[in-house]
């Protein structure tokens, strides 16, 4: 696998960071030799094996259809960097 | 009483108990330790007052006689990735460093249920990622034990570093620690202290800053195995906020404490034995051995074929999570926030300034396993993996009571050495401890033995599902026949 | 078939819908914040909601319930087992940074709607339903420079329900979705209301020569919403595509946006980079396992529905299917109906619900909840047709009182006297007097002129302001006309 400068461009924005130049070809280089070592996955027999998602016990988790929360309003906007009359406040996205 | 700070739990609750000692005169020695002890950077947020008020609460409590919890009165520490109402909580980032839960982890809510004082908030990686404390947003926690020349040059591994280190020098009594791939093991290991990772389910993960859902564990640390005991009770439990954690009865863990192991099946894998494995490592593995062999137990060599796989199963599998886990930290509700001219600008902006590098690397990583094309030969191949290494030890399990290994590859080591490392070569320390994260089990940590440069050196002692009993059980044994009782030298003050 | 003809020949459309309905419940999918529509900005909100660190979502029983329960709606398979996905990217209406959703293990599979046009009744496939949360929503002209966020629709729960590329005209596209809008309503697991959003409509469209087997490029045009944009936006979309391949251009794949008021369909602004939604199985959510007894107790306690129930009023009530699938529309049409059936001739009030009733909705622009006149007032206005207490034209008359006033027909028909006469000595006399006031034209129809007979009726049914049962009139009035 080679990670390159077109990947780390791809995955960087879509985890929407963005680095100058010297950083990107450090993540780069990073990321490569990461996953030239999981490589070695690639020798193990898969076949018929199901992916194992959870280790939990448990299924069916579920709660009833309660309103037990809400009506912070004030304890939301208090954490928020910006707000204006109990909205969030963020760039204007253009449609 | 002057050593008030070197006691353990069990013994502390003793003479409160007795009322020959108070919380306050307890708690006061912790602070008064701490403040001692702050070149260690073990704290990221001290909460001397809030640790007065809970003392003093306390002490009325016991004077009145109104019911106690079962840790009344003892100072603990929490890992500052544990939200606690009213406290900054900052996971060790510049993302959170500002940031005030308006709640409390159900962890450490249970913990305040059970009467405990908290001294304050204990540096980690950053969003646990690391094992060395070296990527916290607050600077390196050190070591309380020494390199040869008597310098505090060594990590306390991570990424519960800042807990082992509290721990280890007195700056607290116990601590909570989170474990996703090793971070409460191998920093107990490295700070000569104990810990367990239980199984995952047994203790809520709400309120707790996440890094990678299926395998991140709430879990104590100590400074003995009784200790993680009485302090796992009162963390674990079912919880209406978790869908992972197990509905099932929480037992009282000391009583498994038996000092009795005879005819216990013990499995040494030989897959945690390659070549090159380091030598004092080894030296305090086969001492372990021959102390369980003593006391009583069967020693079974056995297999867990997919061993060397754990490692990039597990670094697929938690950064694919820890991507989209993080995804939330985007400046819009309580982050810091860097502006931008457009939304994809400002979340750049404050993503890019608010994580370390390491973090960075992980998130990147993660991106890549789950992105179109790559997602069936990463993600859903190391799933696939991580099946076989579950069934390892399941299979290993109709034969063996429990398994005993390495906690880490090597004692703790300084910060010159990591500063360094690749990427690469710092994940290669969670070889011991990723196995078991990914199959579940729970898994305590324990110093047995010393290293030439008198460094400790800890074992790990992995059981079923659930059953936490046997892992202390033989766990306390080994710790009594081990007769490790060293603490790093106590700071001068 | 539905074709358009264009100038290199016949084209035909393939249509497929993905509707998000929202579902009736209490609290959100996966917290207990209120979802309930219309409350002030970011109150009906959790931290979970907001996707505050360590926050883990639960799912809501009754959005489980409701998605099995619209699965029977669909004819479909409900799936013992299905599980949780996280769709991956950014938004400021999605604060976790990822949508819970479910890709690969939907609780509902495959099932269908029948859907009646001018064409016939057709099987519309439905490839899955499955259960995930709603975002929040935007604001966008509040403040200049500034998108504003209110979170209380985030985390509602919604059920997609997607079709397969089985429609194959703007009709049939509309008639899928008003019959998807009415099952939801009759199980009251959705309210279907459009306008506030509770339901939503991407329609995917493409072409092909009449003939051809492969499909060629569709769009998807996001947020259709009503019957009749998505009619509007399938023949604009058909018709737009056609133009395209007819001058020689190719279509692609792209996402448009449905313009309700110029009526046509606009590229949406195309972003960098295509997405990739890094689905993933969600570690923090457990499988949902459905046990047999579980998906049978629900069953058993599903309402009628309107494919049902369309079946029984054309086998029991001998409606047309046509007008059984009017009256079946929505619930409120049909228990509106249901109630007005009781004690009368179903079919003519099936005609005055569906005529004077429609007629006079449609003009006043109410719906039929608003309706003044009463289900049951309706019902004895028929009633009174029937029993010859008045006749058809005075009912009309009636029903404009009736939805005026709101009165109940019999007490409008007492008031104003509009009792038709049946007493043949009265009747008798004005025929007499009629007769002897028209004597040439009594002597006209004697010579055999019997098309005056009708003229005469007219006389009686004027003198009487309308209120003589022109049967019987007539029945006299020949009786008459031999006595003189």
């Amino acid at each position: 696998m080679s990670f390159n400068e077109q990947t780390i461009k791809t995955i960087a924005n879509l985890a929407r960071l963005k680095f100058p130049k010297e950083d990107e070809a450090k993540f780069m280089a990073d990321i490569d030799s990461i996953l030239n070592w999981v490589e070695q996955l690639k020798g193990v027999d898969v076949t018929g094996i199901e992916p194992l998602v959870s280790v939990s016990p448990r299924e069916n988790a579920i709660r009833s259809d309660v309103v037990t929360e809400g009506n912070i309003q004030s304890e939301l906007m208090a954490n928020a960097p910006e707000s204006v009359q109990g909205f969030y406040e963020v760039p204007r996205m253009v449609e | 009483m002057t050593e008030l700070v070197n006691l353990h739990i069990s013994e502390a609750l003793d003479l409160l108990n007795k009322k020959e000692i108070s919380s306050v005169e307890l708690t006061k020695a912790h602070l008064s330790e701490m403040e001692k002890a702050r070149f260690l950077n073990a704290y990221i947020t001290e909460t001397p007052e809030r640790a007065l008020a809970d003392a003093e609460a306390s002490d009325k409590r016991r004077a009145n006689g109104d019911s106690l919890g079962a840790l009344d009165g003892i100072p603990i520490a929490n890992k500052d990735l544990y939200c606690t109402a009213g406290i900054r909580t900052t996971a060790a980032s510049k993302m959170l460093s500002h940031f005030v839960p308006p709640y409390e982890s159900t962890v450490t809510q249970k913990l305040k249920d059970a009467g405990t004082v908290m001294l304050g908030k204990v540096n980690t990686d950053q969003f646990a990622m690391g094992g060395s404390t070296m990527t916290s947003y607050f600077g390196v926690t050190k070591n309380p034990w020494t390199d040869e020349k008597g310098e505090y040059s060594l990590v306390p591994g991570g990424s519960s570093g800042g807990s082992a280190a509290a721990v280890s020098a007195g700056l607290c009594m116990g601590a909570t620690g989170s474990d996703t791939g090793g971070s409460i093991r191998q920093p107990a290991s490295f700070c000569g202290i104990t810990g367990i990772k239980p199984t995952y389910g047994r203790c809520s993960r709400y309120g707790i800053v996440a890094f990678a859902s299926s395998l991140d564990q709430a879990g104590p640390m100590a400074r003995s195995v009784k200790d993680c005991a009485l302090m796992l009770r009162e963390m674990a439990g079912a919880d209406g906020h978790d869908s992972t954690v197990a509905e099932l009865p929480v037992p009282d863990f000391t009583a498994a404490l038996t000092g009795d192991i005879r005819g216990k099946k013990i499995g040494i894998p030989k897959e945690y034995r390659p070549d090159g494995l380091n030598a004092e490592v080894a030296r305090v593995w086969d001492k372990g051995i021959q102390l369980l062999q003593d006391a009583g137990a069967e020693i079974v060599d056995i297999s867990l074929p997919h061993t060397k796989y754990a490692l990039p199963v597990y670094y697929i599998v938690a950064c694919a999570e820890a991507s989209s886990n993080l995804s939330r930290y985007d400046g819009v509700r309580y982050t810091e926030r860097v502006s931008g001219h457009t939304l994809d600008e400002m979340y750049e902006n404050t993503r890019t300034d608010g994580f370390g590098p390491e973090v960075i690397r992980r998130i990147l990583l993660g991106t890549f396993v789950l992105s179109a094309g790559f997602y069936d030969a990463y993600y859903t191949r190391a799933q696939r993996v991580r099946r076989l290494i579950y069934e390892d030890f399941k299979k290993a399990f109709e034969t063996v009571d429990a398994i005993v290994v390495p906690a880490a590859p090597t004692p703790a080591l300084s910060y010159e050495a990591m500063k360094n490392m690749s990427p690469v070569d710092t994940y290669l320390g969670d070889v011991f401890t990723t196995p078991s994260s990914l199959a579940g089990v729970p898994s305590l940590s324990l110093p047995v033995g010393l290293s030439n440069t008198g460094l400790p050196i800890g074992l790990q002692i992995i059981g079923k599902h659930f059953d936490e009993n046997t892992v202390f059980q033989v766990g306390d044994v080994l710790e009594k026949a081990a007769g490790f009782n060293l603490m790093p030298h106590r700071v001068k003050g | 078939m539905y074709t358009i003809h264009g100038k290199t020949g016949d084209w035909e459309l393939v249509i497929g819908l993905e509707v998000h309905c929202q579902i009736l419940s209490k609290s959100k999918v996966f917290s207990g914040a209120s979802a309930e529509f219309g409350a002030e900005q970011n109150t009906h909100v959790s931290f979970i909601d907001a996707g505050f660190p360590g926050m883990l979502p639960k799912v809501n029983e009754k959005c489980i319930e409701q998605c099995v329960k619209t699965g029977f709606g669909l004819n479909a398979k409900i799936n013992k087992y299905s599980r949780f996905d996280r769709k991956n990217y950014f938004y400021a209406d999605l604060p976790q940074g990822y949508q819970i959703s479910q890709l690969y293990h939907p609780i509902v599979g495959e099932g269908y709607i029948e859907v009646t046009t001018d064409e016939g009744t057709r099987r519309i496939g439905v490839e899955r339903l499955h259960l995930e949360q709603d975002a929040g929503k935007s604001i966008h002209d509040m403040v200049p420079g500034k998108s504003l966020i209110d979170l209380n629709r985030c985390g509602v729960g919604l059920m997609e329900i997607v079709s397969k590329p089985d429609m194959h005209s703007p009709a049939e596209a509309g008639e899928y979705l008003r019959q998807l809008r009415a099952i939801v309503r009759a199980l009251g697991t959705c309210d279907g209301n459009m306008d506030e959003g509770s339901m939503r409509c991407d329609v995917n469209v493409s072409v092909r020569k009449v003939g051809e087997t492969t499909l060629r490029p569709r769009t998807e045009v996001k947020n259709v919403n009503s019957v009749r944009f998505v009619m509007q936006a399938v023949e604009f979309e058909a018709n737009r595509q056609i133009d395209i391949y007819e001058n020689g251009g190719t279509c692609q794949q792209e996402t448009r946006l449905f313009d309700s008021v110029n009526v046509e369909t606009r590229p949406m602004r195309s972003k960098e980079n295509a997405n990739d939604y890094r689905y993933f199985p969600d570690p923090d959510l457990l499988p949902v396992i459905l046990t047999d007894e579980y998906i049978e107790n629900i069953r058993q306690n599903l309402p009628e529905l309107p494919e049902a129930k369309k079946k029984r009023y054309v086998e029991e009530l001998g409606l047309t299917p046509y007008d059984a699938s009017i009256l079946t529309a929505d619930h409120e049409t049909s228990d509106y109906f249901e109630t007005a059936i009781r004690g009368q001739d179903a079919k003519k009030v099936a005609n005055w619900v569906m005529g004077d009733l429609f007629a006079y909705l449609n003009k006043s622009a109410k719906t039929i909840s608003e309706s003044p006149i009463k289900a049951e007032d309706l019902g004895a206005l028929v009633g009174l047709i029937q029993d010859g207490t008045i006749s058809g034209k005075i009912a009309k008359e009636v029903f404009e009182i009736m939805a005026e006033t709101g009165k109940a027909p019999a007490v409008i028909v007492e008031e104003k006297g509009l009792k038709q006469v049946s007493d043949t000595g009265a009747i008798e006399a004005l025929i007499a007097d009629i007769l002897s006031a028209n004597m040439d034209k009594v002597a006209e129809i004697k010579a055999g002129k019997d098309k005056l007979k009708g003229w005469l009726v007219g006389q009686i049914m004027k003198a009487s302001q309308g209120k003589v049962n022109p049967a019987l009139a007539n029945q006299l009035l020949n009786k008459k006309l031999e006595e003189v």
